[in-house]
């Protein structure tokens, strides 16, 4: 008997005690949503926690982006070049990481090596390189997290995980949502996702938490309205 | 390398809970240090959860997720093999310890690579892996933080979350100082014991391992039977590493940590870092779903592991367990825990959830897992805290008959009687661990649960061979009053002797 055989016929015996017209969801296609399912968890918890206007989410994803140890910009459109060009240069950063489909535009106003994200390019070289500049899929005010589904403006799990240094442009408020029901909504299982909340971090030593360790250390963060 | 001391609890290394315990409670810094860890997050607990006015909700809504998964896992566990096969991935099942890790150490064999990196799993160290790789020639390297505290000091972990809870920061200095070299990378020149200079070190020591890995071993939090998606909980990002840059992923992963539903998500990612971390959500989730080209690992396998669950799922009281999702609240408000440390329990799963988990998973025939149905003193406390609400106090009771008067019981599958462990070791180990909590007042503070429900706990009311306890008894008959009060009026309370 495979192994296989074996778990599934142990799991059966072990669940003798439940009963037959307690039946599985029969439906292949919507697993876990058969209406027996759905009467057996009462989803009777919050969608989002708290009464918030558009402006006030944003406002609480910049708190609570802050409150992690991100930092967090500000700016609109026009000046968006400008401040990216003032953070690279503030870091000194001369290599910059890009996804393949960064808006154009974004990083006009600088002078700096752009680094593309190509599938053979190796850690090492990943490695090598100061910065790397994103865009990102939806961002959840109630816990600060920013989620990077892999979109040609975002790139590889890894262009953001090596460099140590990310900037994340989040477009306000079209790309906020308040809450993690909210945003599981609208994110697509079927791509690599990636939930960043404030840059890399431990606890690990007497649980004093000491931001950096392998991620980014310093996650930056431009909320840009009116585009 | 760390040993493994999940497999063998029989053997004379893993004494019986009292014994372990004795010997922790007289060690002054691991006691300073437990109690320093557990105290802080368990402040830092209460406040983020006290910002969910809908707590109760999320809830009684995880309890329902997994209570109706584990009604249904064979048809669930077929699921997750479709899904995750039709995304790219390859599945393996293993009924037991050895299997899994046959099968790990074969997969690795076949990439021609000697050594890889891993994330921090409870599964891949309940079942000894790190061991079973050396055995075949792969050289396993602990990426989180506080497991490379682990393995560089030959040690083992004391608490789920931070494994590395029991040693302090000078501690650490010394174990990077002495051990890193034989390892890699050796410690920075002049290291001090400054917790962001520690963990730079580990940044630099393990960022060589990583750049060059070809595989990478994990486990997972949570798998996704609708859409076959694996999900990683993480805060260093040491997962994130192995889980993208290597060529192959293997995930090695208990069929407990099924959830339905893509959406079903949304109650654990809420309930999760909260309960563990206190944290709002853990800097950094990963998600994946079998493999995606140009991005991350181009080989993933799930090895889907039994390893007692089967046995655990076949009791109708005990299955609950099965529900935990590794959070551990309950080992940082447990009064026994805090004084006896992570060790005592002889096992990677320690505190209150340990108590009930490594009994089922392992049975009851050692003296070790005989014992741990008694490491308790029933305050109620890690109910309370658990985001599944698991009864851990209704199982130890269940545990403690089945240690005292036998009954059928599950194993590797079949059905068996266990015998009354009356006259037998185990049940000295059992009666020496209630006494052991029992006359420690200070381990029966921190809990308000057991008015309604402590006399039948009481070793007096034990029905049958209860009875055995007359021998060794020296407690009196408890009156109709909660028991703490009983306690504290008869032992002194809170001044008590052990009282700190
Ligand atoms: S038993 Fe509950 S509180 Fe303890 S680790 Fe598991 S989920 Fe967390």
């Amino acid at each position: 008997m495979s192994s296989r055989d074996r778990i599934l016929g142990r799991v059966r015996r072990a669940l003798v005690d439940v009963p037959p017209d307690d039946a599985p969801p029969p439906v292949p296609e919507r697993p876990g949503r058969h209406p027996r399912y759905e009467r057996e968890v009462s989803r009777d918890y919050l969608r989002q926690h708290g009464d918030r206007n558009t402006e006030e989410t944003v406002d609480l994803l910049a708190e609570n982006l802050a409150d992690y140890r991100a930092i967090v910009h500000r700016c609109d459109a026009e000046e968006l070049p400008r401040l990216i060009a003032h953070l690279l240069g503030e870091r000194g950063s001369n290599t910059v990481l890009v996804p393949p489909a960064l808006e154009q535009g974004w990083l006009t106003a600088i002078e700096v090596t752009l680094v593309a994200d190509r599938p053979d390019s190796t850690p090492h070289e990943l490695d090598r390189v100061d910065s790397v500049v994103t865009g990102c899929a939806v961002a959840v005010a109630e816990t600060g997290t920013l989620v990077l589904d892999g979109s040609p403006d975002q790139g590889r799990r890894r262009i953001t995980l090596v460099p140590d240094h990310h900037i994340c442009v989040v477009r306000v408020p079209g790309q906020v949502v308040s809450s993690v029901p909210q945003a599981l909504e609208r994110l697509d299982p079927t791509r690599p996702l990636t939930w960043i909340s404030g840059p890399s971090a431990t606890s690990d030593i007497e649980l004093d938490r000491v931001e950096g360790v392998h991620g980014p250390r310093t996650l930056e963060v431009v909320l840009v309205s009116g585009e | 390398m760390s040993a493994t001391f999940v497999g063998m609890p029989g053997s004379p290394a893993f004494p019986a809970f009292p014994r372990a315990a004795h010997d922790a409670v007289r060690d002054t810094t691991l006691r300073g240090n437990l109690r320093h860890a557990t105290h802080t997050i368990r402040a830092k607990r209460a406040a983020a959860v006290a910002e969910m006015p809908d707590w109760a909700a999320l809830r009684a809504a995880g309890r329902q997720i997994k209570d109706h998964t584990l009604r249904h896992l064979d048809w669930y566990l077929v699921r997750v093999e479709e899904a995750v096969t039709a995304a790219g991935g390859t599945v393996h099942w293993a009924a037991d310890a050895d299997e899994a890790n046959r099968i790990v150490a074969g997969l690795v064999k076949a990439t021609g690579e000697s050594e890889v990196v891993k994330v921090k799993s409870m599964a891949t160290q309940e079942i000894g892996l790190n061991e079973a790789l050396e055995a075949a020639g792969i050289r396993a390297y602990e990426t989180d933080l506080a497991e490379l505290i682990v393995q560089l000091g030959h040690d083992r972990p004391s608490h789920i979350l931070v494994p590395a809870i029991h040693r302090n920061r000078g501690e650490i200095r010394d174990i990077f100082r002495s051990e890193m070299s034989r390892w890699g990378r050796p410690a920075p020149e002049g290291l001090t014991d400054a917790p962001a200079e520690l963990a730079e070190a580990a940044r630099l020591h393990l960022r060589e391992k990583f750049l060059r890995a070809k595989v990478g071993i994990s486990g997972a939090n949570f798998v996704v039977a609708e859409t076959g998606t694996l999900v990683v909980v993480e805060s260093e990002g040491n997962g994130r590493m192995c889980l993208t840059l290597p060529e192959t992923l293997i995930s090695v992963v208990g069929i407990e940590k099924i959830v339905p539903t893509w959406r079903d998500l949304e109650v654990f990612l809420q309930t999760l870092p909260r309960s563990s971390t206190a944290e709002r959500m853990n800097p950094y989730t990963s998600m994946w779903t079998g493999t995606t080209d140009g991005d991350g690992p181009e080989t993933f396998h799930l090895v889907l592991l039994d390893n007692g669950r089967t046995d655990t799922l076949a009791d109708e009281v005990g299955r609950q367990a099965l529900r935990c999702i590794r959070c551990s609240a309950c080992l940082n408000v447990c009064p026994v825990y805090e004084r006896a440390g992570g060790h005592a329990y002889g096992s990677v799963y320690p505190g209150p959830i340990g108590a009930i988990l490594s009994p089922q998973l392992r049975g009851t025939a050692s003296e070790i897992d005989a014992s741990l149905p008694y490491a308790s003193s029933l305050c109620g406390a890690c109910y309370e805290v658990c985001p599944v609400a698991i009864d851990i106090p209704e199982v130890l009771v269940h545990l403690r008959e089945r240690v005292v008067e036998g009954g059928p019981a599950t194993r590797a599958g079949n059905k068996v009687l266990l015998k009354p462990a009356k006259g037998h070791a185990a049940e000295r180990a059992a009666m020496r661990a209630a006494r052991w909590a029992l006359t420690r007042p200070g381990a029966l503070r921190g809990g308000q649960r057991l008015a309604s429900r402590t006399r039948r706990f009481h070793p007096r009311t034990l029905p049958g061979p209860g009875r055995a306890w007359t021998g060794t008894r020296d407690l009196p008959p408890v009156p109709a009053e909660p028991f703490r009060d009983w306690w504290q009026r008869t032992h002194g309370g809170p001044g008590g002797k052990d009282a700190k």
